[in-house]
């Protein structure tokens, strides 16, 4: 007690109960700057996607004027109507949410059984493999796309939505599982304990018991890995080459890359696919919060 | 650590004599972990397959002129790549820029998340509407938010005109794109831009760890707001500022997208960063063995980086998670 912080000794003295009068934290006088602040920063960080579905909604004469047009005059929807038909949207949508649907239900599948396996079960080379695995957290995937690149020809996954499927699949195991465990060993043996001593199998226990009290957990799981997929880029870029086989980052690159100017139509394209991003995140966001402060997840 | 189901399991076990249960045992233990390899197998063999063999492979490749035509032989050529890397300007100035983008957009997405971290965490109105607002650009794909600057700093985008025609602070509209370093400062406004709401998140985490009756202590002592800071908040949440400095370290190195999609490592090379002078050395080039030579390099930088970092800060990274 010799090394008491004089912080540690104003507890002993004071206590929690002793607080100064008029130094609320929420207090008016105080939280004004604090809320320009906030506003100027939030401006800041919406402003350009209000800008985005602003433009989207010009036509191709207003889209770089200088001033710029904040409420689009005349507007018009047809830079949506033109992407969903005429430039195939509609498409390259279905195939995003088709790859993104199997990927997140090939992966949970396989991660929740791994994590099942970390969480239950004392077998020789656990800590080992679960180290193993543990480096796919750590390697970005875009460090190993020349060798997934050659894997892949090797396998004939080339320009197929399946070659996508499985690499997304890969990508995602070693955070689902990391993450799934987490939530696992938090569940009481004893639950499953009980199971046992009725009969039930592995299988019955993971499938009937673990898996539906890892609900949270799935959830969040669930989320990132389709928004991980809904957003990659880089390995669609690389394996893809027939137009009807792109999802709907890959589109709507390529298509600002060959129609650099018409700024209304990208955006109208983006919007699109942006949207159920926000929803998800919306309707979800409790589960980013759980997800962020569980693992590395870098957006 | 972790109670497991197999290992003790007293309710099931039949209490039979000594020999009995000496013969039961390891049959049990094998079958136990039979199950556990099954339920390992799938997931397992699929991520060595698409994750671990492709980090050998890429070693291996990289010592190669690596032939990507089917049936065509590669040929083993030692440190060639790596030698070609050292004497190559274009990949020491992707480097350059890498680190750039680093220096730009690491410390101001430490000092702004934890800054919009700090005016949030009091239980204020509003704050769970900030607090969606900030993180919208993390959630948004890289691909949409790429895009939408390269049309803000376009030569008569939405940044030019603030900057001439509406604050006057540039006599003339900027080229941004055009240019090395205002390509360098577009793609990295973008990383600091899409990056705060990450780290604000983290920050806003750790920050429910700062015990309260400390703070309220540390005032009625005298402490000032930058005193109790340093004293009290700081100390708090040190585990969870190395894990984003070290996460921003990682993602500054990955810097990728943005780049290929606003300059695409142009004008002549000029805003290359590391990866996609990777990317386009395999895949324009065709020239796999010393792409693959730079993604090692990068790997094996990304790693001793991070291991320096959580040196410096004496931090156990498996305390962060």
């Amino acid at each position: 007690m010799t090394t008491v912080s004089p912080i540690r000794q104003a507890v002993n003295r004071a206590g929690p109960a002793v607080r100064r009068p008029g130094a609320r934290p929420g207090s008016l006088s105080r939280s004004g700057p604090r809320y320009l602040l906030l506003v100027v920063g939030a401006a800041i960080m919406v402003l350009p996607f209000i800008y985005m579905v602003s433009t989207s909604f010009k036509s191709q004469t207003y889209v770089l004027t200088i001033p710029p047009q904040f409420i689009p005059h005349p507007a018009t929807v047809s830079n949506y109507t033109d992407a969903w038909t005429t430039d195939n949207f509609a498409r390259y949508f279905l195939n995003s949410a088709v790859v993104a649907v199997i990927t997140t239900t090939v992966s949970l599948l396989l991660s929740s059984m791994m994590a099942y396996a970390f969480s239950r079960f004392a077998f020789p080379g656990r800590e080992l493999l679960f180290k193993v695995l543990l480096l796919g957290l750590m390697i970005p995937p875009i460090m190993l796309i020349i060798p997934q690149f050659i894997l892949a020809k090797y396998f004939h996954l080339i320009d197929s939505m399946l070659g996508l499927i499985v690499f997304y699949v890969g990508f995602s195991l070693s955070l689902n599982t990391f993450l799934l465990r987490g939530f696992f060993q938090a569940i009481p043996v004893e639950l499953e304990q009980a199971m046992q001593v009725d009969g039930a199998g592995a299988w019955t226990r993971y499938w009937r018991l673990i898996l539906p009290l890892a609900k949270p957990a799935l959830a969040t799981a669930t989320i990132f890995t389709f928004l991980g997929s809904w957003d990659e880029f880089t390995w669609s870029l690389t394996i893809i080459n027939t137009p009807s086989k792109r999802t709907l980052p890959l589109a709507i690159a390529l298509f600002q890359g060959q129609n650099s100017t018409l700024w209304g139509l990208v955006f109208a394209a983006a919007v699109i696919a942006v949207v159920p991003v926000i929803v998800v995140f919306l309707v979800f966001q409790r589960y980013f919060v759980q997800g962020l402060t569980a693992g590395a997840v870098k957006g | 650590m972790t109670a497991l189901v197999d290992s003790a399991e007293p309710r099931v076990q039949p209490a039979a004599g000594g020999a009995g249960r000496v013969r039961r045992i390891p049959g049990r233990r094998a079958r136990s972990n039979l199950t556990a390899y099954l339920f390992l197998a799938p997931g397992f063999l699929l991520f060595l397959a698409l994750i671990i063999y492709p980090m050998i492979k890429a070693f291996q490749m990289s010592f190669y002129d690596w032939n990507v035509v089917a049936g065509a032989t590669s040929d083993f050529i030692g440190w060639t790549n790596y030698q070609q890397a050292y004497h190559d300007p274009v990949f020491w100035r992707a480097l350059q820029n890498s680190a750039l983008y680093m220096a730009f957009t690491v410390p101001p997405q430490i000092v702004l998340g934890l800054a919009v971290a700090t005016l949030l965490n009091n239980k204020a109105p509003g704050r769970a509407l900030f607090r969606v607002l900030f993180y919208l650009p993390v959630v948004t794909g890289w691909v949409v938010v790429s895009l939408l600057f390269q049309y803000l700093f376009a030569d008569s985008g939405l940044v030019n005109w603030m900057l001439h025609d509406v604050t006057h602070l540039t006599g003339h509209d900027i080229s941004w794109l055009s240019g090395r370093w205002t390509g360098m400062v577009a793609i990295s406004s973008l990383g600091v831009w899409k990056g705060v709401g990450w780290s604000m998140m983290i920050f806003l985490a750790a920050l429910q760890g700062v015990p309260k009756e400390l703070l309220e202590s540390a005032e009625v002592d005298g402490a000032g707001r930058w005193q109790r800071f340093r004293a009290v908040t700081l100390p708090a949440i040190w585990p969870a500022a190395v894990f984003v400095t070290v996460m921003l370290v990682i993602g500054g190195f990955n810097v990728f997208i943005s780049v290929i999609l606003v300059t695409n490592g142009g004008p002549a090379d000029s805003t290359q960063v590391l990866l996609t002078y990777m990317y386009q050395q395999a895949f324009t080039n065709l020239n796999f063995g010393y792409g693959a030579s730079i993604a090692v390099l990068l790997t094996v930088g990304v790693f001793v980086l991070s291991a320096i970092q959580l040196r410096m800060f004496r931090a156990d990274p498996e305390v962060l998670a």
